[in-house]
């Protein structure tokens, strides 16, 4: 069963509120990242407000659904969207870098309610998230664990360790989402480290693997259903997003992997944001 | 201590892990193709569902056990030392100890202990390392009786843990033994007034050793265990250095950053007294039989008693 009409709506009415939060926040704090946070919206959004069993009241409950946010760069859209969900006050967001806020540059589990496990450095979250799901195999529990890698983090060497160990293990509960933007922080992810076919790269580790346009609320909706009907083996699905998504200066350039926004770039984004484009 | 005397210090943490994982169902543990030299083979061989051998690839596994910690398994993470800190030093720092996870990390070969497969394979940073990091417990214990009691200890205590493992047989230590072990308070193996001599490990032995060969000399030295580096007991060391006067240090590790800088870090702000450093200096070893590394590197009982000299002149000259 797809998305709904309704959903699929509300979906992308929270992507596009996403968006202009992030502009907000991003500009009001001038530091942080906004391409890789514009590429994962749809991504993050689909997973908190139509997929993943989470509470906010009670953000350590056991058997919640979990969310590793491998690439922590991205932290401001996931934090967006934990305020949304209301896991901590929205006006919280304007803290976001600042001194004694709970909104760390990368995501810090012992601080922000909803974060887990704290990441950053890139490469170590598909493996936490192994280690999630085996733990949950182990004592026979039935949430999932997503994690959200980058494409230009799959060219740590941990990432294909832990390709190895989850399909030694069959950890079928875990579904990583790859944000496949295409561009890295010096530059074209095909131009600074090529990553060759990355489908046949997991297939041949021995993943599930599916393809999806990621800023499509409906094809990331299916393929995460599809991901839990898969047994056996783990499931990647790669999405194919634009770095940047949403604001066209921005759209596939490195330069905008974290740089702080202008008031005339601030105010041609929105624009083009409310515009609706 | 029946059962395990004289027993290498990775046998009896291999055997200890089998007696925790019968009543504890939440301990898993993990290892990187060397589970023979770790001993946690026994374990995998006992519960082969709460092992996990995952290949010659540490961070991944240090990251994993990360993960399964946040699920309520206790995950003891499992290789020679120097991979631990080299090679799993990432997923340490950003998701054990940055969060507080309750994971244990059992560094084995730790030291000069595995002396034939040379300075490739000596961890003698590990300790500059582990306890350089916010939240980190540092353990090296003595002898068997120390081994047995810190595993046990690192199950109890919720957080992250170093265990520093030796690879061979260490000879009991009978005062040692019949002390209990409580985290973060050091033991005093023997009363002395001139001098302290502060040890860990191994080296706990042979400071010992050198206590008797000072006491033939004159001179009574006092011998401290510090099998706890972190949470150090700055107390009962100001307590030493205030009715000694005068302290060597004594570890099977570089003499930079290890049991060493952390005495001189507390010492120097409570109470500063001489001081001298018995470790590896500021070098590479080698390969080599282990009882002469430790002699060509400076390790024996009487690199202690000479280091014990240097203090006690200082000692005098001041006095």
């Amino acid at each position: 069963m797809g998305l709904t009409k309704e959903r699929k709506a509300v979906l992308e009415g929270l992507c596009k509120q996403f968006r202009r939060t992030l502009l907000d926040t991003l500009y009001s704090v001038q530091t942080g990242h906004p391409g890789g946070s514009l590429s994962a919206t749809e991504i993050i959004t689909t997973l908190y407000f139509e997929v993943m069993k989470v509470d906010p009241k009670n953000p350590t409950w056991e058997d919640r659904d979990r969310f590793v946010l491998a690439k922590g760069h991205a932290a401001p859209m996931l934090y967006i969207a934990l305020a949304e969900k209301g896991f901590f006050p929205k006006e919280e967001l304007k803290t976001l870098r600042q001194l004694n806020s709970r909104l760390q540059g990368h995501p810090c589990a012992l601080k922000t309610p909803g974060v887990e496990p704290s990441t950053g450095p890139l490469g170590l979250g598909l493996s936490a998230a192994l280690g999630m799901g085996l733990g949950a195999k182990i004592q026979g529990k039935q949430f999932y664990t997503y994690v959200l890698l980058g494409d230009g983090e799959i060219q740590e060497g941990i990432v294909w360790e832990a390709a190895m160990a989850g399909a030694k293990y069959g950890i079928d509960n875990v579904v990583a989402i790859l944000d496949k933007n295409g561009v890295q922080l010096d530059g074209p992810v095909d131009q600074i480290m090529p990553l060759g076919d990355v489908k046949a790269k997991w297939n041949s580790f021995g993943w599930n693997t599916l393809e999806v346009n990621g800023h499509k609320v409906e094809e990331i909706y299916d393929s995460i259903q599809e991901a839990h009907r898969l047994k056996g083996k783990p499931t990647i699905i790669i999405a194919h997003t634009v770095k940047g998504k949403g604001v066209s200066f921005m759209e596939g350039k490195h330069a905008w992997h974290g740089k702080p926004i202008s008031k005339a770039e601030y105010e041609a984004a929105i624009q083009e944001l409310e515009g609706g484009r | 201590m029946a059962g395990i005397a004289g027993k290498a210090m990775r046998q009896v943490y291999g055997e200890t892990l089998v007696e925790l994982g019968k009543s504890n169902p939440n301990i898993v543990v993990f290892d990187a193709d060397v589970a023979n030299s770790t001993r946690t083979i026994l374990f995998g061989e006992a519960y082969p569902d709460r092992f996990f051998d995952v290949g010659i690839a540490e961070m991944n596994m240090a990251a994993m056990a990360a993960g399964i910690s946040t699920t309520g398994m206790i995950p003891f993470v499992n290789t020679f030392a120097c991979f631990m800190v080299l090679r799993c030093g990432d997923p340490i720092r950003s998701l054990v100890a940055y969060t507080k996870l309750n994971v244990k990390l059992a560094g084995t070969y730790a030291g000069l202990s595995d002396s034939y497969d040379g300075a490739s394979h000596h961890s003698i940073l590990d300790i500059a390392f582990m306890r350089a990091l916010p939240n980190m417990v540092v353990i090296c214990p003595a002898d068997a009786a120390d081994m047995k009691a810190a595993t046990e200890i690192a199950v109890q205590y919720k957080g992250p843990v170093y265990l520093r493992i030796h690879r061979n047989e260490c000879p009991d230590i009978p005062e040692n033994d019949n002390q209990p072990f409580v985290l973060g308070k050091g033991k005093v193996l023997r009363d002395g007034k001139d001098i302290t001599l502060v040890a860990t490990g191994y080296m706990v032995h042979r400071a010992m050793e050198a206590a008797t060969k000072l006491q033939t000399k004159g001179v009574s030295a006092r011998v401290v265990n510090i099998h706890t580096i972190k949470p150090l007991d700055a107390e009962l060391l100001q307590t030493c250095a205030k009715e000694t006067g005068g302290i060597v240090v004594a570890e099977e590790h570089s003499i930079h950053g290890g049991l060493g800088g952390a005495v001189a870090e507390a010492i120097g702000r409570l109470y500063p007294v001489p001081i001298e450093f018995v470790g590896v200096r500021d070098t590479f070893a080698e390969s080599g039989d282990y009882q002469s590394l430790l002699e060509k590197y400076g390790l024996t009982s009487q690199h202690i008693v000479k280091a014990a000299e240097e203090v006690l002149k200082k000692k005098g000259a001041r006095a």
